[in-house]
């Protein structure tokens, strides 16, 4: 019997090693799994894990969830596309005092690479960054690129996790999930990019009690329902470019 | 003589003017959000945000605010009927594979041959970010730039080559300003409109490049 409700986030989380790649689902405050992130900083704290790569959208906001993570002084660097925002302070501290590594990759190709991990592809040829400083490496060498069609491209790489926390609104023992507007952004295509994925949910409902036709992250990428409360989203606005 | 910039929402109804019937299009952070607020009366334009939701309505009243329901920057907004959600990647697929009519951005400065610099100053304690920027600017069937023409500091934002960091290389075609509508094409800057008052030497004085009339 598949049975993939957890009881508890400490448990949905045992097993973490050092040096592990993390993504975090979330755009802006929508769709963090803030309570698995609060999991994340015991657990790390008591099995004494670090050197974390992480893998979201943002760098955190205010000092909860992804912020106190990062706060922790666990975490090695982070993916992402967009660390700046109105309440990103602790991110913008630690980078500033290079304490924390920062790639930086075009949304677009953030989420594609995270989507060529799950999908099996072993690079892909992107038109996004052509000809910008992010089609470079971090030792700022070029990135392969290529004409196709007339059109120039720049090969990009998967990013494969050990580990996804993503938030989903409802789901079953078998892993199927569905999510709340626009709350879902990440969660799809890390839940499939990941070795082990653990979905909160706020609501833990009977097989065949979601409608198969939307269904949308099928529960063959899901390793652990966790149920949390449900508790509304707040908001955390956008800071404006330098 | 003399003339008025537009003003913002004169610049937003000056863009919105041109969308025509049907159109999928997204909107930049900042300045091309306030086209939304000018969209012709009648006409169905759709509204993509890049977290995942096409047929994006305006932010609802504070009562009715939903933080799992935002856009782009952030804040929140409401669904029309009809309107659907997606995750991030079919988002990315629909401005990477060409499928978005338009896409209105804010620029630090556009070169004349459509080169685009808007998401980064460039100075060294400045953390870059970058979001949607790149994947719009070279994604949408048509990119729009919406900004002053010029700098606090008098400075054209229209230039023969960027300084500032590149988001994209030849993806401008439309660039909107407060003081007069280019239009980027093979042959260079072309004039589509000024403001009243402002002469087609004024104009290029100020740009100090050659626009066609």
């Amino acid at each position: 019997m598949i049975n993939k409700l957890t009881d508890s986030i400490a448990q949905a989380l045992q097993g973490l090693t050092d040096d592990m790649t993390v993504m975090v689902g979330g755009f802006g405050t929508a769709g963090i799994p803030s309570e698995l992130l609060d999991g994340m900083v015991q657990v790390m704290a008591d099995q004494n894990v670090s050197g974390l790569t992480v893998v979201n959208n943002n760098a955190g906001n205010g000092d909860t969830g992804l912020a106190a993570l990062l706060k922790t002084g666990r975490v090695r660097k982070i993916i992402c596309s967009f660390p700046r925002q109105a309440d990103s302070h602790v991110f913008d501290a630690l980078y500033r005092a290079g304490q924390v590594e920062l790639e930086l990759v075009p949304q677009g190709n953030l989420s594609e690479r995270i989507r060529a991990a799950g999908a099996g592809i072993g690079a892909f040829f992107t038109p996004t960054g052509y000809g910008t400083q992010l089609a470079k490496h971090a030792d700022g060498s070029a990135k392969e690129t290529r004409e196709i069609n007339g059109r120039m491209y720049v090969l990009e790489y998967p990013i494969h996790a050990d580990l996804a926390l993503i938030k989903a609104e409802k789901g079953d023992r078998w892993g199927n999930l569905t999510y709340r507007k626009s709350a879902r952004n990440f969660g799809p295509v890390m839940a499939a990019a990941a070795k082990r994925t653990v979905a909160s949910v706020h609501e833990v409902v009977a097989l065949g009690e979601l409608d198969p036709e939307s269904v949308v992250t099928p529960g063959i990428y899901v390793s652990h329902v966790v149920q949390v409360p449900r508790q509304a989203t707040q908001g955390a606005g956008f800071k404006k470019a330098a | 003589m003399t003339y008025t910039p537009r003003t913002k929402d004169q610049m937003a109804a000056r863009v919105a003017q041109d969308m025509p019937d049907g159109a999928y299009v997204n909107l930049g952070i900042g300045m091309p959000t306030l086209v939304a607020n000018h969209l012709p009366q009648g006409l169905e334009i759709i509204l993509h945000s890049e977290n995942g939701i096409l047929g994006m309505g305006p932010a609802p009243d504070k009562a009715h605010e939903d933080f799992d329901l935002i856009n782009a920057g952030k804040q929140p907004v409401t669904l029309l009927p009809g309107g659907a959600y997606f995750h991030h990647n079919d988002s990315f697929a629909m401005m990477r594979g060409g499928h978005l009519d338009i896409c209105v951005l804010g620029a630090f400065q556009v070169s004349e041959r459509g080169d685009l610099a808007n998401w980064h100053t460039g100075e060294a304690d400045a953390i870059p970010a970058v979001g949607g920027a790149m994947d719009l600017a070279i994604g949408a069937k048509q990119t729009w730039v919406m900004m002053d023409l010029l700098t606090k500091q008098g400075q054209s934002k229209v230039v023969r080559a960027c300084t500032y960091p590149l988001t994209g290389l030849a993806c401008v075609s439309r660039i909107y300003t407060d003081l007069a509508t280019l239009e980027v094409t093979d042959q260079g800057l072309k004039l589509i409109d000024a403001v009243v008052g402002l002469s087609h030497a004024d104009l290029e004085a100020l740009i100090g490049l050659a626009i066609q009339a």
